[in-house]
């Protein structure tokens, strides 16, 4: 028996990351333009960092509650009351981790028993469908379509619904389509919740990149408050995703229980990020909107130079992704991805690494400057102009 | 229109096509707009920022507190036009504080600069005192850090 044998079979059974596999690829090729950075360009802002620097100056390096700084605790409540309408209190109904990464694990090792099933509308995260068999649950894809902008529906929902299913995963705006749901659309969600009495987690890491209407908090809709697990952090809205900080808002009850989890494996978020995250919400609204309208503006010369090349793409209105189809060139998303590379030294990531429903598209992210999307829009067009 | 300016201010070589793209608003609508700013001077100039001592031309530049009597009915606007009137005037202000003009001067050497001072600026009638700093080294020029080595130190591809 070899050593990769004895590793467990549920880890053994998680199909290995797509994305990785083509970062290998690209890893090796020099001089790329890449779209496949799924982390803002930007820095975090100054005074951020200045903030941690500071602490560590001032010798802020133990430990801090389990449940985070309660500094920190309160701005995110307040934060979150102020932006989308829903109270927690700080003390009970807020853990603070590392990442929404951590989040998300935990709140799926927090309710899930062996077998029991989680609705997750694909394309999704990497993560998602991980994490649930992580937890001994089985991940049950929902498709969303192209056609429906990748929206999720209670119909859809209804007809993968079984006496097992324990959660809904949910994550909009969404990475890797860029695609935001309306409050009306998230109501009839809601309902299909209340109706099956399921626990939702709501991945909403992207809720300030929302470029048209307002971002739906779920938490916020009627009677979803307590039944809902809120996940948000600081990686996007902020510029800090090395940094390793989000957090979870829901009922004392599971809050509890994630935090006993957390406590026993991580501890504690790193107290250098939870000082830096107080500072990026009492003082970063403003860089932060910065942010936001200049990713909105790339959004739009990517929707726009898209249409020039000939692919078919919805236009997205969140996160900072376009999620093209690439089917008329009769290529599959990996080989459109490797012949793409290899060509014209562009790198995006195969639609497929994001679930089935991925396959026949590729994730752009603009994530990056105006004169590197006009450059590989320029390279995509000439290569899908050899193709088509 | 605060998003466009902010846009030209940053970048000029931006088309009016791109413009039009990333604001979401026609061309003609943008083109008109900026010839109007352009007309009423809110865009006043459009500059290029060079870092002279990287292209090996020999500068100094100095900054001069000056210290005047305002004038009857004009206050310190004429003597501040009979200052920044002359080209090696590179900016002027007026400030609160211990001094009244903040002058910048521009030379080929430091006997060039001290000589303006002392025979062009230092004589004007209303000049009550100056005092010259030199300016040693340029870190950041409007709003432009000079040697900032943008590196991209993200992964290739994240997910």
């Amino acid at each position: 028996m070899s050593w990769a044998d004895r590793v467990s079979p549920v880890v053994r059974a998680i199909p290995p990351s797509g994305i990785r596999r083509f970062f290998d690829i690209v890893a090796e090729t020099k001089g790329v333009v890449s779209l496949g950075v799924g982390e803002p360009d930007f820095v975090t802002p100054w005074h951020i960092r200045e903030s941690c620097v500071y602490g560590l100056q001032k010798g802020y390096t133990a430990y801090t509650s389990n449940y985070g700084l309660l500094e920190l605790r309160e701005e995110i409540a307040k934060n979150v009351a102020t932006a989308y309408g829903v109270n927690y209190d700080p003390r009970q109904e807020a853990l603070v981790t590392v990442g929404v990464s951590e989040a998300l694990d935990l709140a799926m090792r927090a309710i899930l028993s062996p077998g029991d099933e989680v609705l997750v509308p694909e394309p999704c995260y990497v993560s998602y469908k991980a994490c649930v068999s992580l937890a001994g649950g089985v991940p049950v894809p929902v498709v969303t379509r192209m056609e429906n902008e990748f929206r999720v529906t209670a119909a859809q929902l209804e007809e993968l619904v079984t006496p097992r299913t324990k959660a809904l995963l949910i994550g909009y705006p969404n990475n890797p389509t860029g695609a935001i749901m309306t409050r009306s659309e998230l109501e009839a969600v809601a309902a299909f919740a209340e109706k099956h009495d399921l626990i939702v987690i709501s991945d909403e890491i992207y809720a300030s990149l929302t470029y048209e209407g307002v971002h739906t908090c779920f938490a916020a809709l009627p009677g979803m408050r307590d039944r809902t697990i809120l996940l948000n952090g600081f990686s996007k809205a902020y510029a800090m995703t090395g940094w390793r900080i989000g957090y979870a808002l829901s009922n004392p009850d599971f809050i509890a229980a994630m935090t006993k989890i957390h406590q026993f494996t991580m501890l504690c978020a790193p107290i250098t990020a939870q000082i830096a995250a107080v500072e990026a919400l009492r003082h970063g609204q403003c860089n932060m909107q910065k942010m936001v309208e200049e990713y909105n503006r790339r959004r739009r010369l990517m929707v726009e130079g898209f249409r020039k090349i000939g692919l078919k793409c919805f236009e997205p209105k969140g996160a900072f992704y376009i999620f093209p189809s690439i089917k008329e060139t009769g290529l599959n998303s990996l080989a459109f991805a490797e012949e793409l590379l290899k060509a014209e030294k562009v790198a995006l990531v195969p639609g497929d690494a994001f679930g089935q429903s991925g396959e026949g598209f590729v994730r752009c992210s603009y994530a990056s400057s105006t004169a590197n999307l006009s450059e590989a829009l320029t390279r995509i067009g000439r290569f899908v102009g050899t193709r088509i | 229109m605060r998003e466009l300016l902010e846009l030209l201010e940053r970048d000029h070589t931006l088309t009016v096509d791109q413009l039009s793209v990333m604001l979401g608003r026609p061309q003609a609508e943008l083109a008109a707009m900026i010839r109007q700013y352009e007309d009423d001077k809110v865009i006043v100039k459009y500059q290029t920022i060079v870092n002279w001592e990287k292209a090996g031309v020999d500068r100094v530049t100095a900054i001069i507190d000056v210290k005047i009597t305002p004038q009857r009915e004009v206050g310190f606007d004429s003597i501040a036009e009979r200052i920044y009137r002359f080209p090696e005037v590179r900016s002027l202000y007026l400030m609160s504080g211990a001094y009244d003009l903040m002058v910048m001067i521009e030379g080929k050497t430091l006997k060039e600069v001290a000589q303006f001072v002392s025979t062009k600026l230092s004589t004007i009638e209303g000049v009550i005192s100056t005092t010259t700093h030199f300016m040693l080294k340029q870190y950041k020029e409007a709003g432009v850090i000079l040697e900032d080595v943008e590196e991209d130190r993200r992964l290739v591809v994240s997910p």
